[in-house]
């Protein structure tokens, strides 16, 4: 059946709660509204008010409860309503959440899932549209994802509430409609595994996120001019499957990593650093690496101008194969 | 956690606290009884609570001692918050949980936690290297009023779990002007959890004093605009801080919901053994605390029943010194730890760099790049 990226997320949450009573769901608006995306849609009906409901509107508040109901043997699973909601709750996410069971020696371990919708491309007002991943995958101890599929937002999201280690679990909110043929439930690759998303031997186009989509169109308008694109879909940054991404670059000799994310200091520089590193040899140019500008996320009738999107990247493959 | 139905709003009077803060036993070691805040202590408790202040202090000297002689990296000092402390924590009981600040070794002590644990992280060497289910002791939380969130959600998660105990929420004057306590308050009381929030108004900040940090009349009269009770006591007098918690925590256990109590107090020395109070406090401000000593009216108040004399002294005298030998051979050149475990703990399932770059600092170690191992 069409399975949405949306309904995806609200059946795993659903089988989640379902195969696991210590499963608890919070946040704003996640109660009786079903979220502002509805990704909680019918939780609190189903699983009751106690374990699925309102927080007060406070994000630092929400990890920080939720650092403690982990500590006790929950497993909460926590939403940020927006990307850019999420800066007040850093302090929890990086001092305590990510540090504890390293400080505990690990005595203390926290399953806790923080859900964020982010990223831009549906038109929102400021601070909606943020691309935060990097300042968590620059944070030892959490493990970053980001599902590009309906299937892999389902199988990853159980793993996620299944796993032991805390998990920011970041949603494309423009890929929340797109569908896909899929049976429920699905079983996802571990985090730390890429996908390859598209076979192909001119170049490897490696992204993350809501614009694996765009990098699949590129190829498909690309492989009408003849240039075969591969494409890896990095699906958790960290761990990262820094093998599955070089062995594809030693097969191309060309890497362009694309995000939504500015390209300074971005996610991208990570990877062109590590393809660098272990694939020298085999580079036929250098790693290029498409993004965003270097700006504040722009005003929503100006974002398409900011966002990486086909024209962007084929001219990256051009500029990789004039070398 | 809510269905929505309309609470009662409380009536905002009931929940303001007393500008004097409730005081049982006075600078003179006179016990003043009160009926809003009975004493149920019987002589066994009163010498157990005593006994804790006495180790407290002296540990508490030792560990200033150990960070003079370059044996601890910082240490914070409790000195003059004895009472507060031990008298706070004597009020839980045996499944209760304490969420604590860096400077809470009574508490600690009061707990069952053997205190060089505590030490080796103001050593620098692992952090927080106790088990907190073990005596329901939460880690030492160096950024300010973030424990605060972590009492409540586990609160919480009592609630839904059906779990009868009371979490106890410590913190000091100047996390109450962080957002994660403001936050911990409104989730404990919209959520209606049996934790107990224990603020310890030692005056300072480092060094910046609680006038500067609020203009509400008291701390306690924060808690009213969270719809709870605010309580004060007089965080010097171990009598009155336990009666007063006791109270809150028993209305905590019978499901009447989180307070807010602030001892006050006085931190005498500086804020660490990195700190220097003489540029920021007078030493006619630090005279006028030391006759509101939290020990000495104690300890008439025991004479005066005959429940301390000069054999009791003695015989206390030598285990604070015993124990006080101990944390100097526990503490002094203990071992740095394993450098190789720093990779151990992070995560579950670490991400593949750990393996090489365990393996990186291997090499490093067998090639005796590090000569000062103190493994």
């Amino acid at each position: 059946m069409s399975v949405t990226m949306a309904q995806a997320l609200n059946t795993a949450l659903h089988d989640a709660m379902t195969a696991d009573d210590r499963v608890i769901c919070y946040g704003e608006d996640v109660g009786m509204l079903g979220g502002v995306f509805r990704i909680t849609d019918r939780l609190q009906e189903r699983f009751g008010p106690q374990r699925c409901f309102d927080s007060p509107l406070a994000e630092s508040g929400i990890v920080g409860t939720a650092i403690g109901m982990a500590m006790y043997g929950f497993r909460p699973v926590v939403e940020m309503q927006f990307d850019g909601f999420t800066y007040p709750a850093f302090d929890q996410i990086v001092s305590h959440l990510a540090k504890m069971r390293n400080r505990s020696r690990g005595t203390v371990t926290l399953p806790v899932v923080v859900r964020i919708p982010y990223g831009g491309g549906i038109g929102a007002v400021e601070h909606h549209s943020e691309s935060p991943e990097s300042y968590f995958a620059h944070t030892a101890g959490l493990h970053v994802v980001t599902p590009a599929t309906p299937g892999d937002a389902y199988g990853m999201l159980r793993r996620a509430l299944t796993g032991a280690d805390p998990v920011i679990f970041f949603e494309p909110k423009r890929r929340y409609w797109a569908s896909e043929e899929l049976d429920l439930p699905h079983e996802s690759a571990p985090f730390g595994q890429a996908e390859v998303r598209r076979q192909g031997s001119l170049a490897t186009l490696i992204s993350y996120g809501p614009t694996v989509a765009t990098c699949l169109d590129a190829a498909h308008a690309a492989a009408e001019d003849g240039w075969d694109l591969e494409v890896v879909d990095l699906r958790s940054l960290v761990p990262l499957d820094t093998e599955r991404v070089v062995e594809s670059v030693r097969r191309t000799g060309r890497a362009i990593v694309v995000h939504e994310a500015q390209v300074f200091s971005g996610f991208g520089a990570e990877l062109a650093a590590q393809i660098t590193e272990e694939a020298f040899y085999h580079l036929e140019a250098p790693v290029l690496r498409v993004g965003g500008f270097d700006i504040p996320y722009p005003p929503a009738q100006l974002e398409h101008y900011h966002l990486p999107g086909t024209d962007r990247i084929l001219d990256a493959v051009e500029r990789s194969l004039a070398y | 956690m809510s269905d929505r139905t309309e609470p009662a709003v409380p009536d905002a009077t009931s929940l303001l606290p007393p500008m004097r803060p409730v005081q049982l036993l006075d600078e003179g070691g006179e016990l003043h009884e009160s009926d809003d805040f009975p004493l149920d202590l019987k002589d066994d408790d009163l010498a157990a609570m005593h006994r804790f202040m006495v180790l407290a202090r002296r540990v508490d000297r030792q560990s200033i001692a150990l960070q003079r002689q370059g044996q601890l990296g910082v240490y914070a000092s409790l000195l003059g918050q004895e009472a507060a402390q031990v008298g706070s924590a004597y009020a839980l009981g045996p499944s209760d949980w304490v969420f604590p600040t860096y400077r809470e070794l009574g508490s600690a002590l009061v707990r069952g936690l053997d205190p060089e644990h505590l030490l080796h992280s103001f050593r620098g060497t692992w952090l927080g290297d106790h088990d907190p289910h073990e005596h329901r002791f939460g880690l030492l939380s160096i950024p300010i009023a973030t424990q605060a969130l972590h009492a409540v959600g586990f609160a919480m998660a009592a609630k839904l779990d059906g779990a009868d105990f009371v979490t106890a929420s410590y913190f000091g004057d100047g996390a109450t002007s962080e957002g994660d306590v403001h936050e911990a308050l409104n989730f404990a009381a919209v959520f209606d959890v049996p934790c107990v929030f224990f603020v310890q108004n030692n005056q300072y900040a480092i060094s910046v004093p609680v006038s500067e940090q609020t203009r509400a009349p008291t701390l306690a009269h924060k808690a009213v605009g969270y719809g709870m009770p605010g309580y004060r006591c007089d965080g010097n007098d171990v009598l009155a801080t336990y009666a007063v918690m006791r109270h809150a925590v028993d209305r905590a256990r019978r499901g009447e919901g989180p307070s807010m109590i602030e001892a006050v107090t006085y931190r005498r020395e500086s804020h660490t053994t990195a700190d220097d109070a003489t540029r920021y406090r007078s030493e006619e401000e630090l005279a006028e605390w030391v006759p509101r000593d939290p020990l000495t009216r104690f300890e008439t108040l025991l004479e005066g029943r005959g429940l301390l004399d000069q054999d009791r002294k003695a015989e206390l005298e030598a285990e604070v010194d015993a124990l006080a030998l101990r944390l100097r051979e526990e503490i002094y050149d203990a071992p740095h730890g394993d450098p190789l475990e720093l990779f151990e703990h992070v995560y579950v399932s670490p991400p593949a760099s750990y393996e090489r770059q365990r393996e990186l600092l291997r090499g490093e170690i067998d090639a005796g790049t590090y000569t000062d191992d103190a493994r």
